[in-house]
Parts: C-alpha cells; sequence; structure tokens
C-alpha cells in the first residue's frame, strides 16, 4: 500500500511536470513542422514569460490588488502578451532572412538569439534568482496518519487544468479555425500552399506568436510551482521540451502533448526511485536514444528525403 | 503603400515597446523573502522609447533606407582589385606567418606576467576553436557539445596526476588521445543524424558529461573540482621554487638565475604557443590532403559526395575524432595552467563561445578563426566594465553574422588555381 501511495505520487508529480513540459513543446513541434527548423531561442521565451507574469504578480501587489483570479488572469495575459511579441520579433529579426538557407545557418542564428535573450534578462534583472509568491497554496491529503501520505497541492490541479484548457483551445484552433487551417496547409507543403494564396509569412508568424503565448502559460505555471525564476530557467526547460517534441514525433502536436507526459513521469520515477540529480541525465540519454533508434518519434510521420 | 508602411511601423515600434518595457524598466528587486518592484532610472526608459523610435522611423522609411544602402559603394577598397598571383600571395603568406611566431616566441619576455597568462589562455582558445573549425567549419557537423572533449581532456590530466602521478607530457597524448576515443565513441551512432538532430545530441552529450563530473563525488571531486594538478617540467626541471617531486631539480637552481615566477608562466605559454602552431599546421595539412577535401565535399552535397564513393560515416568520424583530439590537448593544456579544474569550466556556454568564435571568423578559415580567438578573448580584458555585456553582444554578432555574412568575416579561400589571362 505504501509502495502504491509512492508510486502515485511519483506518478502525479511527473505528469504536472509532463503537461508543463508539453506546454512548451508545442512551440517547438509547430515551428519545426512548418519551416524544419528548431527554434533554438523558444526556452528563452518561456523563461521571458514566467518573468513578466512575475513583474505582473508583483506590480499587482503593489497596488494593493490581492483577488486571487484577477491577479492570475492579468498576470497570464501579461506573460502572453510579451512574449507572443517576443517570438514575433525574434522570427522576423533573426529566422526571417535566414530562411531557405543551408540547415546550419538559422540554427546559429538561432542559438546566437538565445544566448542574446538569456543576457537581456540577466543585465536587466540580475542573475540572482527571484523568489515567485506562493499564490496557490493547500493539497488534498490521502492515507493513513503515520504512513506516507499522497498530496495532490491545488497548485498541481490548476497546473492540469490550466493545461488541459490550453490544448482544447488549440486542438479546436488548429481544427476548426481559418489560420488553423492554413497552418495545416503550409505544414503540408509550404509552396503549393503560397502558390494557392495562403500568405505563408504570416501564418509563420501566427505559428511563433502561438508557440510563445503557449509557453507563456507554462512559464507561469512551472514559475509558481518551482517559487522561483532567473535567467537559466528557459534553457533546461527547453531542452526537455524539446526532447518531448522528439520524443513525440517532432512537426506532431498530439506526439508534443505525449512527449511531454512521457519524460515528465520518466523524470519523476528517477528522481524518485534513484536520485533527483540524475533526471537531466535520465532525460538526455532518452532524447539520444530515441534519436538513434526512432528519430520520427512515437506519432510522428517519417520524413521523406527528395533528391 | 504608405498607409500599410505606417500601420506596420507603428505596429513594429508597439512590439519594441512591449518587448523592451517590462523587463528592462521594471526591476524585480529581493526584499528579504518578498519581492518588490521598482523602476529603472530615466535613462533606461527613455533609451526604450528611443529604441521604439528608431524602429518605428526605420521600418516607416524602410524602403528608402534600403535602396540607398544599396547605391552605396563597396566598403572594402580592395574589392575592385585584381588579387594577388597565387605564388606571391602564398610567399607572402608564410613570410608573414613566419614573422608572426618568432615575434610570438620573444614578446613573452618583455610584458607583464598578467599579459602573459591572458596570452595563454588565447592560445587555448585557438586550438579549441582551430579544432572546432574541422567539426563544424570543414564538415559541416554542429557540435554542440565540444566543451565535453575539453573536459575529457582537462579531467584526464587531473586525474591521472592525482591518482598515479603522472606528468604533463604523459598526460598530453594520454588526454588527447582519450578525447578523441570519446569523439570516436560518440560520433559513431550519431554521425548518421541530420544536422539539427546532431546538434542537440550533441549538446545533450556535452550536459551529461558535465553531470556525471558535478555528481560522480567520489572520483572527480564533484563541485569542488580538483586541486593541485602540476605544471609541466622542462626535461625533469620544476619552475616552483622547491621541488616537489623526488629525483626532479629545479629550473633556476639548474641555471644559477634568482627565482622568478614569470618563468612558470612563460615556459606554459611557450608549450601552448607550440602546441596551438601544431594544431594550425596539422590541420592546415589535413584541410589539403583527400581527407580534407572528403570533408568539405561531404559538407557541400552529401547525396553527390556518396555517389561519388565517399563513405559518409568514415569521413564524419574522422572529422568528429580529429576536433576532439585538439579540444583534449587543450584541455590538458588549461588543467595544467589553472592548477584547479571544476565542472564550472566546462558549461555549454563555454561550447556557445568556441562556437561564436567559429562562426565570427568564418566557418573553414583557419586565419579568421585565429584572429577571432584573439579578439574574442582579448576584448572582453580590455573593456573591463563591458565584459558583463559580453555574451550579450557574442549573441547578437552570431545572429547578425548568419543574416548578413554567413561566411564570417574572413571567409574561407579555396585552393585554387587562377587560368593565366590570355594576351
Amino acid at each position: 500500500m505504501q509502495d502504491l501511495l509512492y508510486f502515485s505520487q511519483q506518478l502525479i508529480n511527473g505528469l504536472t511536470i509532463g503537461s508543463t513540459y508539453a506546454l512548451i513543446a508545442i512551440g517547438y513541434t509547430m515551428v519545426y513542422g512548418i519551416i524544419g527548423m528548431i527554434n533554438f531561442a523558444h526556452g528563452e521565451i518561456y523563461m521571458i514569460g514566467a518573468y513578466t507574469a512575475l513583474i505582473a504578480i508583483t506590480g499587482l501587489a503593489t497596488l494593493g490588488i490581492a483577488w486571487l483570479p484577477l491577479v492570475l488572469i492579468v498576470a497570464l495575459i501579461c506573460a502572453m502578451i510579451v512574449s507572443s511579441s517576443m517570438g514575433w520579433a525574434v522570427e522576423r529579426v533573426a529566422y526571417r532572412p535566414v530562411r531557405g538557407r543551408h540547415r546550419l545557418i538559422p540554427l546559429i542564428s538561432a542559438i546566437g538569439m538565445s544566448i542574446f535573450l538569456q543576457n537581456y534578462v540577466h543585465l536587466a534583472q540580475g542573475s540572482r534568482n527571484v523568489g515567485f509568491p506562493a499564490l496557490i497554496d493547500g493539497s488534498f491529503r490521502f492515507g493513513t496518519g503515520e504512513g506516507f501520505q499522497l498530496s495532490i497541492s491545488y497548485m498541481q490541479i490548476t497546473i492540469f487544468i490550466t493545461t488541459l484548457v490550453c490544448m482544447t483551445i488549440l486542438s479546436l484552433f488548429i481544427s476548426r479555425s481559418r489560420i488553423g487551417r492554413a497552418c495545416r496547409a503550409v505544414s503540408q507543403d509550404l509552396g503549393m500552399a503560397n502558390l494557392l494564396g495562403i500568405d505563408t509569412n504570416r501564418i509563420i508568424s501566427a505559428t511563433f506568436v502561438i508557440g510563445a503565448a503557449l509557453a507563456a502559460v507554462a512559464g507561469l505555471l512551472l514559475g509558481m510551482y518551482y517559487g522561483s525564476v532567473d535567467p537559466l530557467f528557459g534553457f533546461i526547460a527547453g531542452l526537455k521540451a524539446f526532447t518531448a517534441a522528439v520524443l513525440g514525433g517532432i512537426g506532431s502536436i498530439p506526439g508534443a502533448m505525449l512527449g511531454g507526459l512521457i519524460l515528465g513521469v520518466a523524470e519523476s520515477m528517477t528522481s524518485g526511485y534513484l536520485s533527483g540529480e540524475y533526471k537531466d541525465v535520465v532525460s538526455f540519454s532518452l532524447l539520444i536514444l530515441i534519436l538513434l533508434f526512432k528519430p520520427t518519434g512515437l506519432l510522428g510521420k517519417p520524413e521523406v528525403e527528395k533528391i | 503603400m504608405a498607409a500599410h508602411n505606417f500601420k506596420h511601423a507603428l505596429f513594429c515600434a508597439v512590439v519594441t515597446m512591449v518587448i523592451a518595457f517590462p523587463i528592462l524598466g521594471l526591476n524585480l528587486v529581493a526584499r528579504g523573502t518578498r519581492v518588490g518592484l521598482e523602476g529603472a532610472d530615466a535613462s533606461t526608459i527613455i533609451s526604450v522609447f528611443v529604441a521604439a523610435a528608431i524602429v518605428f522611423f526605420f521600418q516607416l522609411y524602410r524602403d528608402t533606407i534600403m535602396g540607398n544602402l544599396g547605391k552605396l559603394p563597396a566598403l572594402n577598397p580592395l574589392a575592385g582589385r585584381e588579387p594577388m598571383p597565387q605564388a606571391k600571395r602564398v610567399k607572402l603568406e608564410s613570410w608573414a606567418l613566419t614573422g608572426i611566431i618568432v615575434l610570438a616566441l620573444f614578446w613573452p619576455f618583455f610584458v607583464s606576467r598578467g599579459s602573459v597568462d591572458l596570452a595563454t589562455l588565447v592560445l587555448i582558445y585557438v586550438m579549441l576553436a582551430l579544432g572546432l573549425n574541422v567539426v563544424v567549419g570543414l564538415a559541416g557537423l554542429l557540435d554542440l557539445g565540444y566543451v565535453a572533449f575539453y573536459a575529457v581532456g582537462a579531467y584526464t590530466f587531473a586525474l591521472l596526476s592525482q591518482y598515479m602521478g603522472i606528468s604533463f607530457w604523459m598526460a598530453l597524448p594520454i588526454g588527447a588521445l582519450l578525447a578523441a576515443l570519446f569523439g570516436l565513441v560518440l560520433g559513431f551512432p550519431v554521425l548518421r543524424l541530420r544536422g539539427d538532430y546532431l546538434a542537440i545530441v550533441t549538446l545533450g552529450f556535452g550536459e551529461i558529461i558535465r553531470i556525471l563530473l558535478n555528481n560522480w563525488t567520489s572520483i572527480t571531486g564533484g563541485p569542488n573540482g580538483i586541486g593541485g594538478i602540476p605544471e609541466p617540467t622542462l626535461f625533469g626541471m620544476e619552475f616552483g621554487r622547491r621541488v616537489k617531486e623526488e629525483g626532479n631539480t629545479s629550473f633556476h637552481e639548474t641555471f644559477g638565475i634568482a627565482y622568478s615566477g614569470e618563468h612558470k608562466v612563460i615556459f606554459l605559454y611557450l608549450i601552448a604557443l607550440v602546441l596551438a602552431v601544431i594544431t594550425a599546421l596539422v590541420i592546415r595539412r589535413l584541410m589539403r590532403m583527400p581527407v580534407g577535401r572528403a570533408w568539405e565535399a561531404l559538407r557541400e552535397d552529401e547525396i553527390a559526395a556518396r555517389s561519388l564513393g565517399l563513405s559518409r560515416t568514415a569521413v564524419k568520424l574522422s572529422a568528429f575524432t580529429i576536433g576532439a583530439f585538439f579540444a583534449g590537448f587543450a584541455g590538458t593544456v588549461f588543467a595544467s595552467k589553472q592548477g584547479f579544474i571544476s565542472p564550472e569550466s566546462f558549461v555549454f556556454l563555454e561550447s556557445a563561445i568556441i562556437l561564436a568564435i567559429v562562426v565570427l571568423g568564418g566557418m573553414g578559415s583557419q586565419i579568421g578563426v585565429i584572429l577571432a580567438a584573439i579578439a574574442v578573448t582579448i576584448l572582453p580584458e580590455l573593456a573591463r566594465e563591458f565584459a558583463d555585456y559580453r555574451m550579450l553582444v557574442f549573441g547578437a554578432a552570431m545572429v547578425l553574422m548568419m543574416v548578413w555574412r554567413p561566411q564570417g568575416l574572413m571567409p574561407m579561400r579555396r585552393i585554387h588555381i587562377e587560368l593565366k589571362r590570355q594576351e
């Protein structure tokens, strides 16, 4: 019984983290699906989302506004606006001019952008980590008095619900809306979509904006969950999310969701049963193994190389 | 058209404000356990507005500005001139190189200890950048975990000296070979991957190595690192004030000169110089050999190269292994120079700096990469107050280079034969 409780606790922790990875992973997978490049700066956009949310929360607290739903919604909206603008600007400045060149060139440009953004926040906000106030306290507890207690915090529930809502909205958006349909068309064949009168530049910008907005949601959630942010916060999370995207099959949105959850669970099982220090090793090894043995991921389509 | 331009310009300016204002204008400060918010000083706020205004006007008059830029005469005055004949250029280059090397040999005896120390660091970066240049510049394999091989070299020397008392000269080839072995073992499975996947996998590998070094406390000392790494000796002569090891003599006693801490620094500099020159020469040779041409062929067009009978795995693997080998070289020198190493020195940022050097210098171009290594290492030291901005500038420079001049500041010049002009 104790073991089962412990296992379920790890499972719940893993699913919580995993669902936020999935939110970030969508940004990678959508961009990859459309223009076939790894948006290396995506982790930084997520970090900027977390910072903006924290700035908004602190600003509201200074103004004396403390009604929780309002604070959360304002923080979420601020973070989404700033992150989306960032995503749009990054695409405009660093990726659009190099689109269509040799594969390495956009990638190096993206790495440069990532370093730039990291240091931009580092210089503006300092390198120390800043505490994120725990706005959502408390938890449900299960289990007997003396043994191991299974606890599900309200924060974890919030994360689940928010992620679920975001994913639903995204799925509906992609499958029903005009822009969503255009997105799917562009990801199938960019040149053909262009010929048929779709403004592909606009759609590519839209993908960056959508990905950045979802990353901002993840930034707020994970910032609150971990309780602090720092300028390097986005780098590892970005890598993890990329792993999740590859695991699920890069280019596929349901794949990103699935990959995020699997990765989160794998990580929390490692820290629960082995040691917390090796959880990064496990996720990177997982990434390497997938790329070696099944580069298309779980739900991805094989890529046909044309000569 | 004008109205559309105006709308677009306004939008860009608003985006600039949205991006810059919250992060730059509102600073989070820790007050005890709570976080407070402070407005930035007036100059920051003004500069945000100025930036938005610049973006606005640039976007508004974009077509005019870009049109005029295109009409400007070429900045490079040599652009129109006829290229120097091959033979003359080679002669000139070899004279210049000899001159520089002779100068570099005697230079440390006349300057301060601090600058010699810095020069040693520059040479270590030159070695690293030349090694990475083979992988990224020549073979076109983006390796983001290059620092892992550097770490392997450094830790090999540190551990061997700690547990087995092996000297620098023994550790130098062992470290380099071990790093090359790591490159071979890692490269074998991953080189089948496409370019961008390869980048991520090598990045993951670099992180794994660092995490292992950090957590394998019983052997590597974890975050505390390893100290007391011996300095190199000259035919059994030590450079310390007192001889540490049995059987060795000390340099200043043998030659009957007064002890000076500078001897050690200069000696280390000379070793680094010799190794850097060896690295440059070996790679220069390799570039002209069939294997070097195969690297470039595979980079340019994989399918064509393979259909001409080049083995993709063998060619890529050779580039990867050779790159790793020189990183191991550099790592050993680094460990010996610092006397102390910890995983802190081998973070991803280090890989990014080396990559920035290669990209700025011009992928594939040796002279360019060497000059970039010198510039990138020395500039932050010269302008101390700007040292914080170093990585910001590197990041921006990488993006700008890719957009405007992906071939680098000093692009690689292919070995070629020029046809004589008909008289």
